[in-house]
Formats: structure tokens, C-alpha cells, sequence
């Protein structure tokens, strides 16, 4: 390697990760392979780089969650960035501040970029209006879940050479899942088929619009499928009345052992966590051919490369 | 004709046979470096900078063999993410592959670059293999010493040293990588007429 390297990519088109609707294939072909280098750094024995050496991220979760907070501050810390945890519980969120209050005194402590989960649609893009420093989505609302996505597509270009003909079911909660919008986006981008299913109190009407195959009958789903993703049922939905019961979702939407025999082929993702013996049967999720723990890895790294891709320059850089 | 779109030839260094020559000449002084009573397979190991010390490296691993009968093992190594700059730049240089399948603890290592100019990259490269064991030592190996050091990095076998401004640039070429095979100097700012 030369000392001024001519192969320099641009970084990317967007200076946010708001979402993948607008992400390009090439965007998105260069996350997913800057991320498969930077898991090879999670195999060493010292796992940290100091890549991001200097840069401060701020976490901003407004809404609880586990899996996604811990993988974005492992990815932090794995690339020797400075991290400030922020959680609405215990905080002046808790004494009624607004979203625009606390980004800008976080903003006030220096920091270059937050990851923000939030429970209000559109929460990420609001605060790119209110500070200056970069935002990574990690979950807004009903909206969009863009690093879950790309990790998701990490998991499946393991296994598959291309996405292009490569044919998706995503399976479940399709109208409440951000997980599920930002698949689609990113999935069809690529070049691969998707279908979505579940019931139709589950599955949103605009659903014909996005450029996806739509079905209610999950045989139907799994004909032909490449990759099924299950995903998770939320059980205070059933209070609401969109579904019967567990037991009749399981019976009609869940993936079991019979599924996985009647077609040979098919691996079985899910964003986690799980709830065993609805989405999935228990020995479906422990099957060889559920790939839900290489997802968890492979978070790790997608994160990396969205941080390492996105760091800001700091104001006055060369351009 | 020219390399990069930006580029002016001001000279071109060395020819393929050149760097045949040259080549054959670095790896008999690798071979200096292999204690002769001791395996070289778990006791040396080559390690190539991406992307074109990587393929300089295969060639020495091919001559140490076919010359000298030693099997040496070679690792390829993307210092990227240990660079100073990632603050100071809009582009993100690209991250490759990283691939040393050998334990580099006590092992004699040789570092394997095209160019050695600031020598940011050869810190970033000692810092990355250092998180991966502590090898006995690590010499480096490099074809072009273009001069210009921001940092104490000395090589200890060099192909050719070419005295050179800034605004100009050392391009290797390689067979395997390029084109054409060879070395040129060329200026990339423009004052490369005057300069020449």
C-alpha cells in the first residue's frame, strides 16, 4: 500500500444512515464489504483497532433495547471510539424535555455522531435538523432499522454468491416492523425477490406499492424461498385484536420442523429475539439451518463499517 | 498511458526486467535474514502490504523456494484501520483483506511495501501486527525509498532509492495488479514540466 493510497473509494453518497430507501446498491455493497474486513478484526485476539481513535459517539436510546445498544457500543469500543451512553429512563426525558433539548446539550458535549433509537417515526431525521454532527438510525418507530437490514444481508451474501434472483420471505408483523421496511428497501435494491406474509391485519396496504410479492399463506411464501425471516410476534398486539391467538398465529404463520424438511434448502433468519413456539418452533430455532447467531455476529461488524464509513471529518478538513 | 488521470510521466525508474533483477537481488539478502539452523516455516514469515506488497511478497516467497529451498510463510496485512487520518479525510480509503495464518509471536518477520515515503503507512503496519502477538523482529522491505520522512522508519532492504518532491509520485506497477509492469515517477499537482 502505498503512503497516499489512489484506491481511496468516496465515502459514501449520504452523510446520515437514516434509512435504506434511499441507499443505492453500491452504497450498500460497500457497507457489506467493508464490514466483512472489520469482522476479521472480532476472530483476533486483541479485537480493537484504534480506527475511530479521537471521535465521540453518543447513544441515544429513548426507547429499551438490548441486542441493538450492545452491539452498537461493542462496535464503538472494538474501534477505539469515546462513548456516552444516553437512556431516556433516568433522565431529564423523564422531567419533560424535548428530543430537540437533549440532542442539543449532547451536541454542547462535543459529540460527533449519536445513534438514535426512538419510538416516534422520523425521530432520526429530526435530529439531523437539530445538530450538526452525524446520525445513524438504530431503530425509529415503525419506520426503519437500516444497520438490522445490512447485517441481515451480511448473513445471506455468506451464503449466497449474489443477491440478484435471490428470493426473500419476510414472515409476520410486516405493518409494526421497521425491520421488515428496511429489508425491503434494502433486499430489492440489491436486485433480490421478496415476498411478504402474514395476516392481513398484519400486513399494511400499501404493502403492493413497495414492489414486493404479497401473501397471506405461508406455504405460499416458502415455495421457491431462498432465505425465510421470521419476525418477532409482539404479543401485546393480540390485546388489540389483530390476531386470534398465539396458538392459531403459530399454527398458521410459524416455521416448523415439517417446513424445513418439505424444502431442503431453505435457511432461517430472524432479528431476535425470538419468541420460541410462535414465529419459529423451538427446534427450528436451534436447527443447523438457522442462521439467527451469525445475524448477532455479523451486527457487530455492520456497525463497524457504518461508523468507520461515516465518522465525521471534523469542521475545516480538507474537502 | 497515464496511471491515474492526473498523472505526468516525468521518468520511468525501472522495467519489468529491472524489477525481475531487483527482486532476485532482495530476496537473496531475505534469505540472509533465515537462520540456517533453524525451520524457517515456524520461525520466519513474510507479510505483505496490500495491495501491491502483497504481490512483491509472493514473489519472494516464490524465489525463497525455488532458490534457497525455504518454505516461508506469508501473511497479507491492510494497515487501514490503524491509520492516523480517518479524522482529517472526506474519502475512506478502502479496507481489505487481512490475512496472517501463522502466529506472528516470536517469529522473525519481514514487512513487504512497494513504496516507503512518509512512513505513516510502515507505523500503522508495526502497530497492527504488534496487537497481533510480539514478534521476535520485523525488518522492512521495500522496492521504492522515495524519501520525504514524516516518522523514524528506516527499511533495512530497498529495492531502489529515488530522492523525490512532493507533488510527485512513485507508481509500481505490477502484473498482477495492473496493466503493465514497472516503475514511474510522475507528478500529480501539475508543476510537473516545470519541475521535470
Amino acid at each position: 500500500m502505498p503512503d497516499t493510497p489512489a484506491t481511496a473509494a468516496p465515502a459514501l453518497q449520504h452523510r446520515h444512515l437514516l434509512g435504506l430507501a434511499t441507499y443505492s446498491a453500491d452504497e450498500i455493497q460497500r457497507i457489506l464489504q467493508t464490514a466483512r474486513e472489520f469482522r476479521e478484526v472480532l476472530e483476533r485476539p486483541i479485537k480493537r483497532v484504534p480506527t475511530l481513535r479521537g471521535v465521540t459517539v453518543c447513544n441515544l436510546f429513548f426507547e429499551p433495547s438490548t441486542r441493538t445498544k450492545l452491539s452498537f457500543s461493542l462496535a464503538e469500543k472494538r474501534l477505539s471510539a469515546d462513548v456516552v451512553n444516553f437512556s431516556a429512563s433516568g433522565s431529564s426525558v423523564s422531567k419533560g424535555e424535548t428530543l430537540k433539548d437533549t440532542a442539543q446539550n449532547i451536541e454542547a458535549m462535543k459529540v460527533d455522531l449519536c445513534v438514535i433509537r426512538h419510538k416516534s417515526p422520523g425521530a432520526a431525521h429530526f435530529l439531523t435538523r437539530c445538530i450538526n454532527g452525524v446520525v445513524i438510525n438504530a431503530g425509529d418507530g415503525a419506520h426503519e432499522h437500516p444497520t438490522q437490514a445490512l447485517l441481515d444481508m451480511l448473513t445471506m451474501r455468506d451464503h449466497f454468491d449474489t443477491f440478484e434472483g435471490l428470493n426473500v420471505s419476510i414472515i409476520g408483523d410486516i405493518t409494526h416492523s421497521r425491520v421488515a421496511r428496511s429489508n425491503v428497501f434494502g433486499l430489492k435494491a440489491l436486485g433480490a425477490n421478496v415476498t411478504l406474509c402474514g395476516p392481513s391485519t398484519l400486513l399494511p396496504v400499501e404493502a403492493a406499492h413497495l414492489g414486493v410479492r404479497v401473501t397471506h399463506r405461508l406455504d405460499e411464501a416458502l415455495e421457491g424461498c431462498d432465505v425465510a425471516m421470521a419476525l418477532r410476534l409482539q404479543l401485546e398486539r393480540q390485546s388489540s385484536g389483530l390476531f386470534p391467538s398465539v396458538r392459531e398465529y403459530h399454527e398458521q404463520f410459524g416455521i416448523t420442523r415439517r417446513h424445513l424438511a418439505q424444502h431442503p434448502d431453505l435457511l432461517i433468519m430472524h432479528p431476535g429475539p425470538v419468541n420460541r413456539g410462535v414465529e419459529l418452533a423451538s427446534d427450528v430455532v436451534d436447527h443447523e439451518r438457522s442462521i439467527i447467531l451469525s445475524q448477532v455476529t455479523n451486527g457487530v461488524a455492520v456497525r463497524m463499517a457504518v461508523l468507520y464509513l461515516l465518522a465525521a471529518a471534523p469542521a475545516g478538513a480538507a474537502a | 498511458m497515464p496511471m491515474e488521470p492526473t498523472d505526468h510521466v516525468k521518468a520511468h525508474l525501472m522495467t519489468a526486467a529491472d524489477l525481475q533483477r531487483v527482486l532476485d537481488r532482495m530476496a537473496r539478502q531475505v534469505a540472509e535474514f533465515v537462520d540456517p539452523s533453524a525451520d524457517a516455516t515456524a520461525t520466519f514469515g513474510l507479510v505483505g502490504l496490500q495491495t501491491r506488497g502483497v504481490h512483491l511478497a509472493r514473489r519472494l516467497q516464490q524465489r525463497l523456494h525455488d532458490d534457497d529451498g525455504l518454505a516461508v510463510p506469508l501473511g497479507i496485512l491492510d494497515a487501514t484501520m490503524y491509520r492516523d487520518d480517518v479524522r482529517l479525510r472526506r474519502t475512506r480509503p478502502e479496507v481489505k483483506p487481512t490475512d496472517i495464518p501463522f502466529d506472528v509471536t516470536g517469529r522473525h518477520l519481514v514487512l513487504v511495501d512497494d513504496v516507503l515515503y512518509t512512513g505513516r503507512t510502515g507505523r500503522s503496519a508495526l502497530d497492527a501486527l504488534m496487537d497481533m502477538g510480539r514478534p521476535a523482529s520485523v525488518r522492512m522491505l521495500v522496492m521504492i525509498d522515495r524519501g520525504l520522512r514524516e516518522l523514524p522508519i528506516a527499511p533495512d532492504i530497498v529495492g531502489r532509492e529515488v530522492p523525490t518532491l512532493p507533488g510527485e509520485e512513485v507508481r509500481v506497477r505490477l502484473r498482477e495488479e495492473d496493466a503493465r509492469e514497472g516503475v514511474w515517477l510522475v507528478a500529480t499537482d501539475g508543476t510537473g514540466a516545470r519541475a521535470g
